[in-house]
């Protein structure tokens, strides 16, 4: 079985999948915790996903050396990462292409019993 | 925050409507909650500003707490849908955006899903009793890899021996915070007596 997993770089705030709809909401800018994430993510798929729903906007295509002290950039990744939030849509598992609903915001990965 | 207060926050939280008994649902009570995210915060520091799991988070009074305790984000893991329903409701009522829920069956989570992701684990796993022995190791064994720097879980103190030779297995350090009454109230119909004391470890788990 392969590993049907949600990426922390998606979590369930965007992903690089179909989204019918997306919302966009305020949610307080904490810096540290912002460039603390940064590492756990895989930067190309975090890019892709944003472009995919439309809220690539100004994110940088490479990440830059030095962030950390970086507010401007920060924000960017703030508000990709936890500002843009997928409602209803669907994430795809790279290996095996199995989708997953995500409804109200809320993925769904159970996996049916004929593939678990 | 004090504690007082965030206990009486808790207290706003939505429990389950129809509990399940396969899934040993159980709510975990303010009071609990409350002690336990207030230890976590305030001796520890292991929530604000940091990146939370709660494993089998049921309605998400553990999670709740942890976001007003301004968690960087809380994640809520749980496999059933009526109450990821009641969380989703609670996180709009508590007006939270810190907050978020996947949907999953932790028992069947492969071990490197979520592999050092998160910083701190919190969670009231089921006990595993019943049809569901062994689920709270299961739990605790996710909880592990998923967490970078500690993992605290609400566990049968009749277990704490079985738990503390786990963890030296698996070279972790297991501590012992408190000793808690869990009052798990009549909620099942072939519960006889109005309500049940059990005696259940608050513990604390971190790499050596």
């Amino acid at each position: 079985m392969c590993i049907c997993i949600l990426y922390l770089n998606v979590l369930s705030r965007i992903s690089g999948s179909q989204a019918t709809e997306v919302k966009v909401s305020e949610v307080e800018f904490n810096p540290n915790f912002v460039s603390r994430m940064i590492p756990k993510l895989e930067w190309s798929a975090l890019v892709q996903a944003a472009d995919g729903l439309g809220h690539l906007q100004d994110l940088p295509t490479e990440l830059i050396a030095d962030y950390e002290a970086n507010e401007d950039f920060l924000r960017k990744v703030h508000r990709v990462l936890l500002e843009v939030e997928v409602l209803e849509g669907c994430l795809q598992c790279p290996e095996s292409g199995r989708e997953f609903p995500i409804t109200r915001g809320v993925p769904n990965m159970l996996l049916n019993e004929e593939e678990a | 925050m004090k504690l007082k207060e965030l206990e009486s926050c808790l207290q706003q939280v939505d429990t389950f409507e129809e509990p399940k008994i396969l899934l040993e649902q159980y709510p975990t009570s303010p009071h609990i909650a409350a002690c336990m995210l207030y230890t976590i915060h305030n001796t520890f520091d292991d929530v604000e500003g940091k990146l939370v799991a709660d494993l089998g988070c049921g309605c998400g009074v553990l999670s709740i707490g942890a976001a007003m305790l301004d968690a960087g984000l809380c994640v809520g893991f749980d496999i059933d849908d009526n109450a990821l329903e009641i969380f989703k409701r609670n996180t709009e009522e508590f007006e939270l955006t810190n907050i978020d829920l996947i949907q999953s069956d932790i028992s069947s989570l492969s071990s490197d899903a979520y592999a050092k992701k998160f910083d701190t684990v919190i969670m009231n796993p089921p006990f595993g009793t019943k049809h569901n022995q062994g689920m709270d190791m299961q739990f605790l064994k996710t909880a592990l890899t998923m967490a970078t720097t500690a993992v605290y879980s609400l566990h049968k103190t009749s277990t704490r021996d079985h738990i503390q030779k786990k963890a030296s297995d698996w070279g972790v350090n297991m501590k012992v915070i408190a000793e808690l009454r869990y009052d798990l109230p009549a909620s099942y119909k072939f519960h006889k007596k109005k309500s049940v004391d059990i005696k259940v470890d608050f513990l604390r788990f971190s790499r050596t």
